[in-house]
């Protein structure tokens, strides 16, 4: 670790990188530490600072000069900041340090603890809560993905709110041998989502497009007296995924299961996404890449705060096509609902915001539990606005209705058209 | 007539400023430690907020050639970085085989020349301008190729080298000027990133984008600019889908000029209302009485300081 020689700046045979040590010379003895202690805190809040970061840095410094703050603010920030939603947590930090480096020591004394022997540090008092915040979640180096992905971090502090139903979900309840079948099956469920051709080729035995890098070391290796003909194909790839699953009071009984096939899925292949919503959106992608399933639930429960509440689809598939549609949908995504369309808001601006998602991905399949009861008739506000706007209708309440799904996207699209136009005229 | 890196931050805004960019000294800053450092400079942000424009900008005060590399989904090796001039190649063996020449070793050596290579973008930014100064490599709107794609290019970013199996390792004498965009219609892997300097291109203030104005549309009148801006920031207040960038506001204020118009009348806000909203729900939703409110706010504003 690059900041050893700096945890005792008074160790004088301690060798410092040689662009550490050519500032040093610059600058007297402080700005090299401090900037490697910035980084640290930031490293500790979250973002994904190495060492090479802070060599950056320090060389940033040096291109830049340490005369005016607002420019010392901005290459730092060229250096450290990765992601637009970073900027907060530096903007904290650098102001918090560089103004009372006590204040910092404390803080880092917090974090670090193995630094506080050399110094009696008094207790520390909180700072702004969102740096303070960031910094304890980053004492526990036992949870590597807490490095990696700082978002999440971010996102549990930025949607705390106090005056929503925040009820944590129960999975207690579901007998262990029941569970361990549901598991087993589920866990082995593939959705066969076609595969879509892209622009990359591979090698081809079948004559269709002729390839002629191919071609050509072929003609040589058998001394270019025949050429035989190399062909290639188009590869083809499982387009991305998104799920959206709604996880209010009315879904409640059917949550679990499905969080277990999302889980499933988002393991299976790449490029899946996953959100939960109730009265508010919540990526658990992240949460659900774990691939213990107990692990993944659990983080995923400590991530969501509003299970078993109400729904407002709307409002939740508003913020989807807000702020996560434009970085999920890209490429030709495939899209998969969860929910039984009973909405709060009785289908307020719903229609609207299926249209919107609608177009915005490739497919878009509903999965309605409701849909098991005998004479299922769409005619609730929330149903009807999301009906018109889904390419697939399908139920799932239980493990054969998964399996069902898994037979049905593998049917011939046409007879899939067939009866989603029986659905929309049913309402 | 190559002009040299600019020396300072200073420097570096006014060169931007020549080029008839307005930037924020924060860009500024990142501009000058990329160039300085020789780093990619990375630039996310919304659409139509001038990030491609810097490259642009660059190549052109610094006399550098500009190479760009417009990304999309499924781009390969054989357009961004090079491809074999298989026609010639074949010609070459055909009249290697005409002269009796047997040596295989001598034909492939010959065909796999740097004579038969076709070089893309990537591969002629790795070599100098007849000048002898690196060019300008654009990169734009890295987001919309694929992994695999951006995992090739961290080869070219951290060495600014490119390997092809039959010649070798080719290296930049000197590295290029490197300015990466990209729209976030996904992320970025951080391993790009991690070589970078990195920075996000926000919405102008209305100071700013004023000046922006001034520069970009010099015949518009004062008073309409400054309307022009004030209902541009105050849609931007607004819950709507894409939010009009820098590039819609100069297009209204084109389209304003060509229409004669030197003050803001609802009317006219309406018939225009399409240079500046790209959604139909946007432009349904700003339409008539919205656009008429906020027009008259704006007026009031602008009467009231």
């Amino acid at each position: 670790m690059t900041s050893k020689g700096v945890q005792q700046p008074g160790n004088g045979d301690q060798k410092l990188p040689p662009g550490l040590a050519l500032l040093e010379k610059l600058e007297g003895n402080k700005l090299v530490p401090n900037i490697m202690h910035f980084g640290r805190v930031l490293r500790a809040a979250g973002l994904p600072v190495g060492p090479g970061k802070i060599l950056d840095a320090v060389s940033a410094t040096q291109a830049v000069g340490i005369e005016s703050r607002r420019d010392f603010y901005w290459s730092l920030h060229a250096v450290f900041v990765n992601r637009r939603d970073q900027h907060e947590i530096f903007d904290q930090a650098f102001h918090i340090f560089w103004r009372d480096p006590h204040l910092l020591e404390r803080m880092l004394g917090l974090v670090m603890p193995f630094m506080g022997d050399e110094e009696e540090a008094p207790p520390p008092e909180p700072p702004s809560r969102r740096v303070a915040e960031a910094m304890s979640s980053g004492d526990e180096p036992e949870k590597p993905e807490e490095e990696k992905d700082p978002e999440i971090d971010v996102e549990a502090t930025l949607t705390a709110s106090a005056n929503e139903l925040l009820q944590k979900m129960d999975f207690e309840d579901m007998s262990a041998e029941e569970l361990a079948k549901a598991k087993a099956l589920i866990s082995r469920m593939r959705l066969p989502i076609q595969d879509i051709p892209i622009r990359r080729f591979k090698r081809s035995n079948h004559p269709a497009k002729v390839d002629m890098r191919g071609t050509l070391r072929a003609a040589l290796r058998s001394g270019a007296a025949v050429i035989p003909l190399q062909y290639r194909t188009r590869k083809t790839r499982t387009p991305p995924l998104v799920i959206l699953c709604d996880i209010s009071g009315s879904m409640g009984r059917y949550t679990r299961m499905v969080l277990h096939f999302m889980h499933a899925i988002t393991n299976d292949r790449d490029r899946v996404h996953t959100f939960l919503f109730g009265t508010r959106l919540t990526n658990v992608t992240r949460h659900l890449r774990q691939k213990d399933i107990d692990i993944a639930l659990d983080s995923c429960i400590d991530a969501v705060e509003d299970w078993s509440g109400g729904t407002r689809i709307g409002e939740c598939l508003r913020d989807f096509n807000q702020f996560w549609s434009r970085r999920v949908l890209g490429q030709g995504a495939m899209m998969i609902l969860i929910s039984d369309g009973l909405d709060r808001d009785a289908g307020r601006g719903l229609s609207k915001e299926m249209e919107r998602l609608h177009k915005s991905c490739r497919r878009l399949i509903w999965l309605n539990p409701l849909l098991r009861f005998e004479g299922f008739e769409p005619k609730s506000q929330g149903i009807k606005a999301i009906l018109p706007h889904v390419d697939e209708f399908r139920q799932v309440h239980n493990l054969e209705s998964l399996t069902q799904l898994v037979e049905a996207l593998n049917r011939q699209m046409v007879r899939r058209q067939e009866e989603m136009t029986q659905w929309r005229e049913a309402m | 007539m190559t002009e040299k890196l600019p020396g300072s931050i200073d420097e570096t805004v006014n060169h931007l400023t020549s080029g008839k960019y307005v930037a924020d000294r924060s860009l500024a800053t990142a501009l000058y430690l990329a160039l300085k450092l020789g780093r990619p400079l990375f630039l996310e942000g919304e659409a139509g907020v001038g990030k491609t424009e810097i490259a642009k900008v660059l190549s052109e005060t610094l006399g550098r050639r500009l190479i760009r590399l417009q990304c999309y989904e499924g781009l390969d090796v054989a357009s961004a970085v090079y491809e074999w001039n298989y026609s010639r190649q074949m010609i070459d063996i055909r009249i290697a085989e005409a002269a009796g020449q047997q040596d295989r070793q001598a034909i492939e050596k010959s065909i796999f020349s740097e004579e038969f290579l076709i070089k893309r973008p990537l591969l002629q930014a790795l070599e100098a301008d007849p000048s002898g100064e690196p060019p300008v490599l654009l990169i734009d709107e890295l987001d919309r190729t694929d992994e695999p794609f951006e995992a090739f290019l961290l080869e070219v970013l951290s060495d600014f080298q490119v390997t092809i199996p039959e010649i070798g390792t080719i290296t930049a004498e000197k590295p290029p000027i490197v300015i990466i965009t990209s729209n976030r219609t996904r992320e970025i892997h951080d391993a790009i990133k991690r070589r970078c300097f990195y920075y996000w291109v926000d919405y102008p203030d209305a100071k700013r984008e004023l000046d922006i104005l001034s520069v970009k549309c010099p015949e518009a009148p004062e008073e309409m600019s400054q309307q022009i801006v004030a209902f541009v920031q105050r849609l931007r207040e607004r819950d709507l889908f894409k939010l009009p960038g820098v590039a819609e506001t100069i297009d209204w204020t084109n389209a304003l000029l060509q229409l004669d118009r030197i003050d803001l009348d609802p009317q006219t806000v309406n018939d225009t209302l399409g240079t500046l909203l790209k959604y139909q729900d946007d432009i349904e939703k700003i339409k008539g009485s919205e656009a008429a409110n906020i027009l008259e706010q704006v007026k009031a504003d602008i009467a009231s300081r």
